[in-house]
């Protein structure tokens, strides 16, 4: 372990949203259907580190984000930013703490009002945080838009002038306006062009170095975080079932899910073996399967799998850190990619 | 399986474009959303398309069957389904195509498929119309079909509609509607792109297998390399509207010559860990159709514009058959 303090701590966080009750549920006299979108996560953030957060739909990864920021409330767990209780929080106490914790969307086209030019939209949460007086909006969000290469010519322009990626830069800039410790990117990228998409990524690696971010960057797409986090965290209906250094879990996956992701991942090298990954598609949240919650699509499932929920463990690594909510990959013997999981489960 | 279960020549022509021009007005003008493609589909073989939004993928797609949408239209060009021309084809020969010997699958099932029917009325229609099928028989062959594609417990599949179902299991569900006449040709446009990537795994491995069992050919359109790379024989780069590079899919993945496409492949987020920094992505924004520059269109973004690139006309150096590529100065065989 680091001796430096964790920025952040996430501890047990669960979130549940329960459906309005319906007539028909109330007569049949059964309780509103119950969807897990968080089942305890657990993880810790060091000042400067970057955690990729990867998972497929339904895995609980925006709502962890949002749980973080407290846009919801999480049902149990702790959430603790530089030591401060993120969900005890209130008044002048939790607009400082989240004057520290910025998001950046997925959707540029929703996350701007359309109706506030970009200047201003930019330099807005500065002046509401009383960082800048009235009068010093202009120059500000100048500044900012030329840091994340947008013309500061363009700044009394509206959004709908500017392409989606551009649009991107504009809510990065907005972010960064309150000066945040933590930047939290929700599929920042992932509604863009592969070369913008670049882009936006090599941006944010410059802001990242230049400002000292910590930042969690959240993806559908291993490939996307590879470039960005020193961390990763594999999520699976609600939990995180793989978590290492990015280098540790990319060339060594101790978790069937981590290895289904990355065997899925295309390669036009030609290199990759087809073969399906995964069986059969995600269960629903509502009812999250019992024992290990990716038994039912796991290709090396044994008896105890659907009985008892896996424990993480540690597994070796070359940097440490590297955990596995697994039964059976974590106790075979190490087996690089692209071995395949058929044979090995044999 | 009237007429459509014909055996096929291997390597038969099965469609052959050429000098497809697709015209949107625009304010006083026109822009061309594709602009002189040409290619040719052989039977059983996948052809991609491969471009960034706005680059006339789907649009050209589209108009193979008549379905360029309002007020577009295909201006010049031709394009032969087994030597009929299908530009000056009637709306019913149209019509008696699509879904018999050409299918088309979307991006977006939920938008394909109609919300008051179930999955079951939807299959058996086009069982019934396209293959003249009996009520009892389209049922069984429903039922056939969603299993095939991997639909767990077809028979009560059939009874769902569409909203009860996931993502990946309509587009399973409109995958044996397309497949269900035993097309010779199958349209795909951005099939897995809403999809998770182990449903996107098996969904192209789907579409793989019946091209094995029924000697379809696909043309598949994607923006993702890796997609198209993994699954096609041979790749059309396209980029505003134009062709940049085309040929085998090796010879383009493997050793690109357009500056684009070589700033595509670099751009794409990779799965390797490494302390190298990485590669320069490609500057810019890709342009406006309506306000395109003379010449090449790329060369606004290019690391290696010269003076000549807004004059030369750019049209690609060799046919599909070989590997050509739209810019005569960078990637010139020696």
């Amino acid at each position: 372990m680091s001796a430096a303090e964790p920025l952040l701590d996430v501890s047990g966080l669960t979130k549940r949203f329960t459906d309005r009750h319906s007539v028909l549920d109330k007569l049949r006299r059964r309780p509103p259907a119950v969807l897990t979108a968080l089942d305890g996560v657990d993880f810790q953030l060091r000042p400067g580190e970057t955690l990729g957060v990867v998972g497929e739909s339904g895995s609980g990864k925006s709502t962890l984000a949002r749980c973080i920021v407290r846009l919801h409330e999480p049902d149990a767990g702790s959430v603790t930013f530089e030591g401060k209780d993120m969900l005890a929080a209130a008044g002048a106490d939790l607009r400082a703490l989240r004057r520290s914790i910025q998001m950046v969307f997925q959707d540029p086209y929703t996350s701007l009002n359309p109706r506030m030019r970009i200047g201003a939209a930019v330099a807005e949460p500065a002046r509401v945080h009383g960082l800048i007086e009235r009068g010093e909006e202009h120059d500000y969000a100048t500044q900012l838009l030329e840091r994340v290469g947008i013309r500061p010519e363009t700044v009394r322009r509206y959004p709908h002038e500017f392409s989606g990626g551009q649009r991107q830069r504009i809510a990065i800039a907005r972010s960064l306006a309150v000066k945040p410790r933590l930047l939290i990117a929700d599929e920042a990228v992932s509604a863009l062009d592969v070369s913008i998409q670049a882009q936006l990524l090599s941006l944010l690696e410059e802001i990242r170095r230049d400002l000292g971010l910590t930042m969690i960057f959240i993806a559908h797409q291993l490939a996307v975080i590879s470039r960005l986090a020193d961390r990763v965290a594999i999520m699976y209906l609600g939990r995180i079932v793989e978590t290492g250094s990015t280098a540790d879990v990319f060339a060594n996956p101790r978790h069937p899910y981590t290895r289904a992701l990355l065997e899925a991942h295309p390669r036009i090298d030609g290199t990759r073996v087809r073969k399906p990954a995964a069986r059969a598609e995600t269960p629903s949240p509502y009812s999250i399967p019992g024992g290990c919650r990716f038994h039912t699509r796991c290709p090396l499932a044994e008896d105890v799998c659907s009985r008892v929920d896996p424990p993480e463990v540690e597994v070796p690594s070359l940097r440490g850190g590297h955990l596995s909510a697994c039964h059976v990959l974590p106790r075979m013997a190490q087996a690089p990619m692209p071995a395949s999981v058929g044979d090995a489960g044999g | 399986m009237s007429a459509a279960g014909r055996k096929m020549p291997a390597h038969a022509e099965l469609l052959d474009v050429r000098g497809l021009t697709i015209g949107f007005p625009a304010g006083e003008g026109l822009l061309l959303a594709a602009d002189r493609i040409d290619f040719q589909v052989m039977a059983g073989q996948t052809v991609g398309l491969v471009g960034e939004s706005g680059c006339g993928k789907s649009v050209t797609l589209r108009s193979l069957l008549g379905l360029v949408p309002y007020p577009g239209e295909v201006l010049s060009g031709e394009i032969r389904w087994l030597g009929e021309d299908l530009r000056s084809a009637s709306k019913q020969r149209l019509a008696a195509l699509r879904g018999r010997e050409i299918s088309m699958i979307f991006q977006d099932p939920t938008a394909c498929l109609n919300p008051v029917f179930t999955v079951g009325d939807q299959i058996t229609e086009t069982l019934r119309k396209r293959a003249g099928l009996g009520r009892d028989d389209a049922r069984r062959r429903a039922v056939e079909l969603l299993d095939r594609v991997g639909v767990p417990s077809p028979e009560r599949r059939l009874e769902a509609y569409p909203h009860q179902l996931s993502g990946g299991m309509r587009q399973r569900v409109m995958i044996a509607i397309a497949i269900s006449t035993r097309p010779k040709l199958l349209l795909a446009d951005e099939p897995t792109t809403a999809l998770d990537v182990t449903i996107q795994e098996q969904i192209l491995s789907l579409l793989m297998e019946f091209q094995q069992e029924n000697g379809m050919a696909i043309v598949l359109v994607s923006h993702d390399l890796g997609v198209i790379s993994e699954t096609c024989d041979e790749v059309v780069v396209m980029y505003a509207g134009r062709r940049l590079e085309a040929g085998v899919r090796e010879a383009v993945m493997g050793s690109p010559r357009h500056p684009y496409t070589r700033g595509l492949i670099q751009a794409m987020p990779s799965l390797e860990v490494s302390d190298e920094p990485p590669p320069v992505p490609i500057p810019g924004q890709p342009p406006n159709l309506a306000d395109l520059p003379p010449g090449c269109p790329f060369a606004p973004r290019c690391e290696f514009t010269r003076p000549e690139c807004r004059s030369v006309p750019m049209t690609l150096d060799a046919d599909l058959a070989g590997h050509g590529s739209a810019c005569p100065f960078v990637g010139v065989a020696a």
